[in-house]
């Protein structure tokens, strides 16, 4: 350790303090997230409507948490919910028991479900963290806890990310992306 | 050497000295909050801004978090004693700043710019600062800790050691001026240049030893949170803890005004004269430099410290004690001291400017 060291060192010290806080005063302003962050699941529909999901309950076999419920029901030939045979009545997830690990996205033969950005779950009852398919489909925006505020204030759903695309696999999730559009 | 000061009335001297206290106060309240954000800037960081406009309100949240938390006396404790410490350590570090000069006689409001104006000023000074390390001393003696006794020895062994060096800087300029008067040692700067053109490696030793005095980063071994937990104050909690820090940071502060008073002029500047002004920006400065050496240098070891201070600074302040004793002594001309001290400022450039090659022993990368 030499003087010329000591001295260097304080020129180094200075010239961050002139130089822009990385911290991100999160709950102010978004965090920004990559593009394949592992958040809360979305399941996605085709693009004529109809859901992905085919009720086959393989990402339940696959899930190593336990996590995910799923119950299917024959479709309505006439009128039907998914593009299969079957599509699922019952679609949970548990997201006190959920790792967020993705296996449920590789199993899934048809790509209905896949994990998104949402991940502002913090809530007060242990029920209120089951996610049904009325709180994962593709047009929900924000988490239970999120949707409730947002019903109570009144104004629209605010969350904490920014993206700087939504990966193709979330075919029609609409997210915060870094252009500024929604 | 007969500059004249005339007296307040007493009222007016309470007055002022109520003055210092609030307003230390309040600065100590305030440099917490400024030393954590420029701490934080200079790591990159925000630092507090959650509490009003700015986290202004910090220090006022901090203080009521101080005031209600649990006082627990330790049950080993000597109770008297361990209540009186932290106490000594504010008053006595409270006493000091009452000598500064901040402007000519009669800038404030028609009265002097310091509380009492002692012909004794330096003496003084030291005998106070030496008495604080009463309430650090016995704060680690009555908490009945191990931790709390080590780290105050720690402390008042680095206190005493590097008050040696601190006091043997400042009889240099004592010489020169002739006086122990702050007053006096100002004036004088006024008429012949600032000190430390005359004596510049007492101002380095002065500035290094009031670091260590206000045991700030190099030196702040009575914290040294990885060996003690919290050093002397590892047994205090809620406001006496807050007293201690409290000290520390007025320690912290009236070094960053005495620097400038004996060495950097005071309260006068060649051009643009104002009162305070000067003054609370040299003393702006040192706190800032001080804080950016925090941000930026790391802690000595125990024994490299003792080290530092008993053969470096030691040797090096009296040698240039001897040096100005006998140019004062032949009455040699004061520019002599001038040259010198340049020239030690040279010395210490080209010791900052050298590299030498990293001497590498034993095999290995």
């Amino acid at each position: 350790m030499t003087l010329k060291a000591l001295a260097q060192s304080l020129g180094i010290t200075l010239k961050y303090l002139f130089s822009k806080p990385v911290t991100v005063p999160y709950p102010d302003a978004p965090v920004a997230l990559k593009p394949r962050f592992h958040g809360r699941h979305v399941l996605t529909r085709h693009p004529n409507g109809l859901e992905k999901c085919i009720g086959c309950s393989l990402c339940a076999a696959a899930c190593p948490a336990y996590a995910i419920y799923v119950e299917p029901a024959e479709n309505d030939p006439e009128n039907p919910v998914s593009a299969g045979e079957r599509y699922a009545k019952v679609y949970e997830i548990n997201m006190l028991r959920c790792i967020f690990c993705g296996l449920c996205e590789e199993a899934c033969p048809t790509g209905a479900i896949v994990l998104g950005y949402d991940f502002e779950m913090a809530d007060y009852q242990y029920s209120d963290l089951i996610y049904g398919k009325e709180d994962m489909l593709v047009d929900v925006m924000g988490t239970k806890p999120q949707r409730r505020e947002a019903k109570m204030t009144g104004k629209p759903v605010k969350v904490g990310y920014v993206v700087p695309y939504v990966r193709p696999e979330l075919e029609g999730f609409r997210a915060p992306t870094e252009g500024g559009k929604k | 050497m007969n500059w004249s000061y005339p007296v307040d009335p007493y009222w007016m001297v309470a007055l002022k000295a109520l003055l210092v206290v609030v307003g230390l106060l309040t600065a100590f309240a305030f440099m917490t909050l400024i030393e954590r954000r420029l701490l934080a800037r200079f790591q990159v960081r925000m630092g507090p801004n959650r509490v009003g406009p700015f986290g202004l309100l910090q220090p006022l949240a901090d203080a009521i978090k101080s005031i209600f938390k649990e006082d627990i006396v330790v049950a080993q404790a000597d109770r008297f004693l361990f209540v009186l410490a932290p106490l000594i350590s504010v008053v006595f570090a409270l006493l000091a700043f009452g000598l500064i000069p901040f402007g000519p006689p009669g800038s404030f409001f028609g009265y002097q710019p310091w509380v009492i104006n002692l012909d004794l000023g330096i003496l003084y000074l030291f005998a106070v600062s030496e008495l604080a390390v009463y309430g650090i001393f016995l704060s680690g003696w009555a908490s009945g800790s191990k931790y709390s006794l080590l780290g105050s020895l720690r402390s008042s062994a680095s206190l005493i050691s590097y008050e040696l060096g601190l006091g043997l800087a400042l009889l240099a300029p004592v010489l020169l001026v002739g006086s122990l008067n702050l007053n006096d040692i100002v004036n004088w700067q006024k008429e012949n240049g600032w000190l430390f053109l005359y004596a510049f490696p007492a101002f380095l030793v002065y500035l290094i030893a009031s670091m260590a005095e206000a045991a700030r980063t190099p030196f702040d071994l009575p914290e040294a949170e990885q060996e003690l937990v919290g050093g002397y104050h590892t047994e205090y909690s809620s406001i006496k803890w807050a007293l201690f820090q409290m000290a520390e940071y007025i320690h912290f502060i009236t070094a960053s005004a005495l620097i400038p008073t004996l060495f950097l002029g005071g309260w006068t500047m060649p051009v643009l004269e104002v009162p305070y002004l000067w003054m609370f920006l040299k003393i702006a400065f040192f706190l800032f430099l001080f804080i950016w050496i925090r941000a930026t240098w790391f802690r000595l070891r125990y024994d490299q410290l003792l080290r530092f201070g008993w053969g470096f600074l030691f040797p090096v302040a009296l040698l240039w004690f001897l040096v100005t004793a006998l140019v004062v002594a032949l009455d040699l001309p004061r520019t002599y001291l001038l040259y010198l001290s340049a020239l030690s400022f040279l010395a210490l450039l080209g010791a900052v400017l050298y590299t030498p090659k990293p001497a590498r022993k034993g095999g290995g990368a």
